[in-house]
């Protein structure tokens, strides 16, 4: 009798570090609303569900799937796949998703250089024979398979079509809950959409602004900024002004600059071309070697600085690769 | 196999107050300067967003130039000096992307550098040639080996389902 009018909520992750699945609980006791609306037949971090239970479904049968993580090897690709035809709403949840957010940095390297890291490099591994992961092991009884680790993350809409996007690192909770609540009442914006505000972090950003006038880019451990003046114009690369509103300006609130999780407004392509953008139009030089100077000495890590959540959903989506690399 | 010589495709961003018509006039001059530049007219060279260069390149093009008035001369005063920037800010960036610095690049040249102009042109398409093609979209292609795994797991997944 309850369960009438019940939706069907999938919640699944992919590349990502849990910490999206921890933010939807961050809604605190309206996870108890949740449940009194949604069936969750699927949400393998938090109740015991199989793949297999997710297959037999019927095409289209869950209503709503929030999907957080990148795609990085074929097992994502495949549960990507699945719970698109499964779901009536696919949400590509968080930045991971949405954007490639930090594994998606991982497209400065790729598969040898990473499994060169993890298996040889880093100290804590012990690995004499130099084993890695393959795709296919022979064993006495047949073959095994593992995954297939791609060359590049790819971000969500990239392998699958997506519905709406639900940007942060993670999302805010009240921003999660806002789009529950348009879920709920059927209020959701036109397909492709991003659940959430469209104006930037400056916004919603307390801080004193003036003319931006740079002549030196400071890391956030050379000086300590006061806390009034807006951060940019303290020298220290803040990234609100590329930034989509909705966190309510959390990072700034701190003394701490804005790194950019939110990601673009809509409209705006590239996130790093537009912070880049913003950043060399405030230099205060007219000399290209000073310009030069200013650039290289401030920002000695362009793109983790410009891409650190969005490189995978850039125009670029990653480093070139050496030809050798095939 | 005859080989050919690599032609490069180069996005040509020209301001519409010097450098494009510094080009239509080394076109009235009859000054030869190579078809690779696919030049786009913008109204001024601060108009050229990085975006702009970005997208040129991850749909193909070899380069990108921008073109626009000398410095102190632009019509907007001084937006060419925001181009200057944004050209060192992204270049900085594309050199951490693993890109050649000589595949961008910023020329001057006024209404009346036609000639200017065309040499600038010239000797970027022969840098550009020297570096090769850049094909930037086969950069995140995956080889067949990303089809083949996930098809092979939705068959497994398909039979074992029949077992039941």
């Amino acid at each position: 009798m309850i369960a009438q009018n019940k939706g069907k909520l999938a919640v699944y992750w992919a590349a990502s570090c849990g910490g999206c699945e921890i933010a939807i609980l961050a809604i605190d006791e309206k996870i108890l609303d949740v449940s009194k609306h949604f069936d969750i037949v699927f949400w393998p971090c938090a109740t015991d569900g199989k793949v297999r239970d997710v297959e037999k479904m019927a095409d289209g049968s869950i209503d709503v799937c929030l999907f957080n993580g990148g795609i990085r090897t074929s097992e994502q690709e495949y549960m990507a796949r699945l719970l698109r035809r499964k779901s009536k709403v696919l949400v590509a949840f968080g930045s991971c998703a949405s954007e490639g957010c930090i594994p998606g940095l991982a497209n400065l390297s790729n598969r040898k250089e990473i499994f060169h890291t993890v298996y040889h490099e880093t100290p804590s591994t012990e690995n004499p024979k130099g084993v890695e992961p393959q795709h296919v092991t022979d064993v006495p009884e047949g073959k095994l398979y593992l995954p297939v680790f791609y060359d590049t993350l790819f971000t969500l809409d990239q392998v699958v079509d997506v519905d709406y996007y639900l940007p942060g690192c993670p999302p805010e909770a009240e921003r999660i809950w806002d789009a529950i609540t348009a879920i709920l009442e059927n209020k959701l914006p036109p397909k492709g959409a991003v659940i959430g505000a469209n104006t930037t972090v400056c916004d919603e950003c307390p801080r004193k602004r003036t003319e931006k006038k740079i002549r030196k880019f400071y890391r956030t451990w050379e000086i300590i900024p006061d806390e009034e003046t807006c951060l940019l114009e303290q020298g220290l690369v803040c990234a609100g002004v590329a930034t989509r509103a909705g966190c309510g300006a959390k990072c700034p609130k701190v003394n701490s600059p804005c790194i950019g999780c939110y990601g673009v407004n809509d409209g705006v392509v590239d996130f790093g071309a537009r912070l880049m953008s913003a950043l060399a139009s405030v230099i205060d030089s007219d000399a290209p070697e000073e310009i030069d100077r200013i650039i290289r000495e401030g920002i000695p890590d362009p793109a983790g600085t410009f891409y650190r959540f969005s490189l995978a959903h850039s125009l670029l989506r990653r480093k070139k690769k050496v030809p050798d690399e095939e | 196999m005859a080989e050919e010589t690599f032609e490069p495709k180069i996005v040509g961003f020209l301001c519409n107050w010097c450098s494009y018509r510094a080009a239509d006039l080394a076109g009235t001059a009859r000054i030869k300067y190579p078809p690779n530049v696919r030049i786009i007219r913008v109204m001024c060279s601060g108009r050229v967003d990085p975006a702009f260069v970005l997208k040129a390149l991850s749909l193909g093009a070899d380069g990108v130039m921008i073109a626009g008035c000398h410095p102190g001369e632009c019509h907007y005063i001084e937006q060419n000096y925001k181009a200057m920037r944004r050209y060192h800010m992204l270049k900085h960036t594309l050199r951490a992307l693993g890109l050649e610095e000589d595949r961008i690049r910023l020329v001057w040249a006024s209404a009346a550098e036609g000639q200017q102009l065309a040499e600038h042109i010239e000797e970027f398409v022969d840098d550009v040639r020297k570096l090769g093609p850049l094909h930037w979209p086969s950069n995140f292609q995956e080889n067949g080996e990303r089809w083949h795994a996930v098809e092979a797991l939705a068959q497994e997944h398909a039979e074992s389902l029949e077992v039941l």
